[in-house]
């Protein structure tokens, strides 16, 4: 009959429509800026600046070696590295970014930044109303403005955060008994012993601390 | 009025120059449609002439979303490209990940763990789920059916995105497989997720076909509409559901058996016709044919690494040589090919894209039609302009 | 059938025909069979039409420049110095020319096998770049073969309707060159460094505004 395919689809339309009234699997939006979906815990789309402790200038992880600089896809990333050298969150001299600009209208949050880091020092944020009046200016970020605490790693990607955190620790203490073995063996024979030389900028997270 | 058969030769296409010097006394009518016209599903042109309703000639015009893709990969490192590939056709960033990826496990001789293989497999399925059911709905909408089979097709699209999110961080954009692997594993109960959409989208296709299979209007406007025959599509180099669906039983999947694809029991479906409804049927039947490949794999997976021990985020120089990988991606053979010079960036990049290549037979399947048929054909080549202008 | 095999079949078949092998050291080990350019159309022909080979199916078309290159070398040459003969080091630099090259990936849908890979080489970069064009063989080659004379500037002799096809009508390099020179359009960035602030500086310079943008 001529018509009958019509009415079949008019038909399954109008129990979807109709359905939405009783059944909660036929709503599928939500009225967005009141009601908000939950994020999946992996998503990604700016990254920041991690730091550890209470102040951001002397705990930034970043001890600008430039990698992601490099690495970035679009060159959004624009490093300064420093010429002098300040004590990191555990009191080690370190290099530090001088100036740390991203421009998040360039970024493409591809997260390559965050695979080449070596120091877990960039990850990703999942901020996402990010509108701004002022096109350029207000999407250059610099440094206090990807500054991010540690805490707010762990609040954002909680798994991942706690499997980087354990890497550390126990890097950290890997590295603070080779120290405490090589003080040791500085204290049993005093001349020779020349100190540590610092390892390669790319030899893993060990040179944080 | 010529046919499809009559332009099938070479030499039945001149220039544009020629069309452009038309005869203002005649009945010819030279019209461009788009490069802003929603039936074009982007920034694309074609520059047709009409002899009343009837197309004599159409001369595709590319290029607004050209930005040498090509180049920028070369003057980058391997790692950097695989980002830009998620641009290219951006429904499908997945399979763009896979055969860029596969093509550098070729050059580099890498192997790539079970499980990782696994992964590839379940996410370039979802894929092609995705695609092929929004690629209806956008057909369904140049008919004139606006929005109501769309926004189906993009509701099962949205559970989709939600499995791509929370495996690899972006709905879209996914950036997911590197040289010899994947990224990050799956993260927890994400199987589960997996497995309920997959054994939830049937009763979406049911529901599909009860809201269009038998519609008249569906039938009337698709069927012996567009036809491409065989013979054609091969010399025009056609890929995908396309070829299929004109009877060519060409399937890469079935063909190279890339990946572990040999392990899945699945069918190639064939169309008969070669027209429009042949080419939308064709899409519904590898849906179902990826969900059997999907609920296989989602249930074979096990446990282990996800990427070569031997691959390299920092530092990938492949030896000098050259690859041509390629995979059935859900628009048809998608290829890359790569030659390095064993420095970190590639010499040479190439990207085979379907859709542009598809796109070859258009003036062909159009001659003759209605300017309103040639919006539906156009509508199931279904290309997406990142990929055609790289 | 392998390599060798079409090689030497080409060669029968085809009077004048010789065809090389060119390797490839990468573990794909897709080797490619060069063909010369006057009887590069004959011989894709035949591969098409070939029974046992039957390669109906041309996949991919690309181009690939290859600049010039400069080998120098030491040799000795007696030469007379102050009325007598001596040997003396002497470098000799050889100019190699550079070439332009297309690359074809054939399958058969047919028998379903392949790919092999067919190239032809451009005289040099600069004047002569014909090459007999593939797409009365194989259609799907139209637009690609158009794509290579976009971005890499070869003509292909034969081809039906050799336009632009990416680049507007106006524009007159090839960007695909590895010799080509971007035009001075800097746009504003505002984190321009290492090529992009090199572009940013000279085009200040050019324009000579006092504005400190960019730096």
């Amino acid at each position: 009959m001529l018509g009958e395919g019509i009415a079949k689809g008019l038909i399954e339309t109008a129990r979807n429509f109709l359905g939405s009234y009783v059944n909660k699997d036929r709503l599928t939006t939500v009225q967005y800026p009141e009601q908000r979906l939950p994020q999946a815990e992996a998503t990604r789309d700016f990254p920041f600046l991690v730091y550890d402790g209470e102040d951001w200038q002397a705990g930034l992880r970043c001890v600008g070696c430039q990698i992601c600089e490099k690495e970035c896809p679009p060159k959004c990333i624009f490093i300064e590295k420093s010429t002098d050298k300040k004590p990191d969150a555990v009191g080690k001299p370190q290099f530090y970014p001088a100036v740390f600009n991203i421009d998040i209208s360039v970024c493409m949050s591809c997260q390559i930044c965050v695979e080449v880091c070596p120091f877990d020092a960039i990850k990703m944020d999942t901020a996402f109303e990010l509108s701004t009046v002022d096109r350029f200016g207000g999407l250059l970020w610099d440094k206090a403005r990807l500054a991010k605490p540690n805490q707010h790693y762990h609040h954002v990607h909680p798994t991942e955060a706690a499997e980087v955190d354990g890497r550390l620790a126990e890097e950290r203490a890997k590295a603070d008994a080779k120290a405490k073995a090589a003080a040791e063996a500085k204290t049993s024979a005093p001349p020779p012993a020349a100190p540590p030389a610092a390892p390669p900028a790319n030899s893993g997270v060990s040179s944080t601390s | 009025m010529s046919t499809s058969m009559e332009a099938s030769t070479p030499a039945a296409h001149q220039g544009f120059a020629d069309a452009t010097m038309i005869d203002h006394e005649s009945d010819l009518l030279q019209i461009s449609l788009g490069p802003h016209h929603p039936s074009t599903h982007g920034v694309f042109r074609m520059d047709v002439v009409l002899d009343g309703e009837r197309v004599v000639k159409l001369k595709p015009v590319f290029g607004y979303l050209h930005r040498n893709h090509e180049k920028i990969a070369e003057s980058t490192t391997y790692l950097a490209s695989i980002p830009y590939t998620d641009r290219l056709d951006y429904m499908c960033s997945l399979s763009n990940n896979w055969a860029y990826a596969l093509s550098v496990e070729k050059l580099a001789g890498l192997q790539v763990p079970e499980r990782a293989e696994y992964i590839r497999v379940i996410a370039a399925e979802l894929t092609r789920l995705q695609n092929h059911a929004s690629t209806i709905g956008f057909l369904m909408q140049e008919m004139g059916a606006s929005g109501t089979p769309l926004m189906y097709a993009f509701r099962e699209r949205e559970k989709i995105l939600d499995l791509f999110e929370a495996l690899t961080g972006s709905r879209m954009m996914c950036n997911y497989m590197r040289f010899g692997g994947c990224r990050v594993d799956l993260p927890a109960g994400w199987l589960d997720q997996a497995r309920k959409t997959v054994d939830e989208y049937p009763r979406f296709l049911d529901e599909f076909e009860s809201l269009l299979a038998s519609n008249e209007i569906l039938l009337a406007r698709t069927q012996g509409v567009g036809v491409l025959p065989p013979k054609l599509a091969i010399q025009g180099g056609v890929t995908g559901p396309i070829l299929r669906a004109s009877g060519v039983n060409y399937d890469i999947r079935k063909v190279d058996r890339y990946g572990i694809y040999e392990r899945f029991d699945f069918k190639v479906p064939l169309g008969e016709h070669g027209d429009v409804y042949d080419r939308y049927m064709i899409r519904m039947l590898e849906m179902r044919e990826s969900l059997k490949i999907l609920d296989q794999a989602l249930h074979q997976i096990t446990p282990g690494p996800i990427i070569d021990p031997k691959a390299k985020i920092r530092g990938f120089r492949p030896k000098p040589g050259e690859a041509y990988g390629r995979i059935e991606s859900p628009k048809g053979e998608l290829g890359f090919y790569l030659i390095s010079d064993g420095t970190p960036n590639p010499y040479r990049y190439r990207v085979r894209p379907p859709s542009l290549i598809n796109l070859t037979v258009l003036e062909d399947m159009c001659l003759g039609s209605s300017l309103a048929d040639t919006v539906v054909i156009f509508g199931t080549i279904d290309i997406v302009l990142g990929e055609v202008d790289r | 059938m392998n390599l060798e095999e079409i090689k030497s079949t080409l060669e029968a078949a085809i009077p004048g025909c010789s065809p090389q092998i060119v390797t490839n050291g990468s573990p794909s080990g897709q080797h490619s069979l060069l063909l010369d350019r006057e009887h590069a159309f004959v011989a894709a022909m035949f591969l098409r039409d070939d029974p046992t080979l039957c390669l109906d199916y041309c996949s991919n078309v690309t181009g690939l420049d290859w600049l010039d290159t400069e080998t120098s070398e030491k040799v000795k040459v007696t030469q007379l110095v102050d009325g007598v003969e001596k040997e003396v080091d002497e470098v000799r630099k050889t100019r190699t020319p550079g070439y332009l090259e297309a690359v074809y990936h054939l399958y058969s849908m047919q028998k379903k096998h392949g790919p092999l890979v067919v190239r032809l080489r451009t005289e040099n970069r600069t004047d002569s770049v014909h090459l007999p064009s593939f797409t009365p063989i194989w259609r799907s080659a139209e637009f690609q073969e158009r794509e290579v004379f976009d971005l890499f500037g070869i003509i292909f002799d034969g081809h039906p309707d050799l336009r632009r096809i990416l680049m507007w009508d106006e524009f007159e390099d090839h960007p695909m060159r590895k010799d080509y020179v971007e035009p001075d359009d800097y746009e504003y960035e505002p984190t321009p460094h290492d090529a992009v602030l090199k572009k940013a500086l000279e085009h200040r310079n050019r324009i000579s505004t006092p504005d400190g943008q960019g730096a």
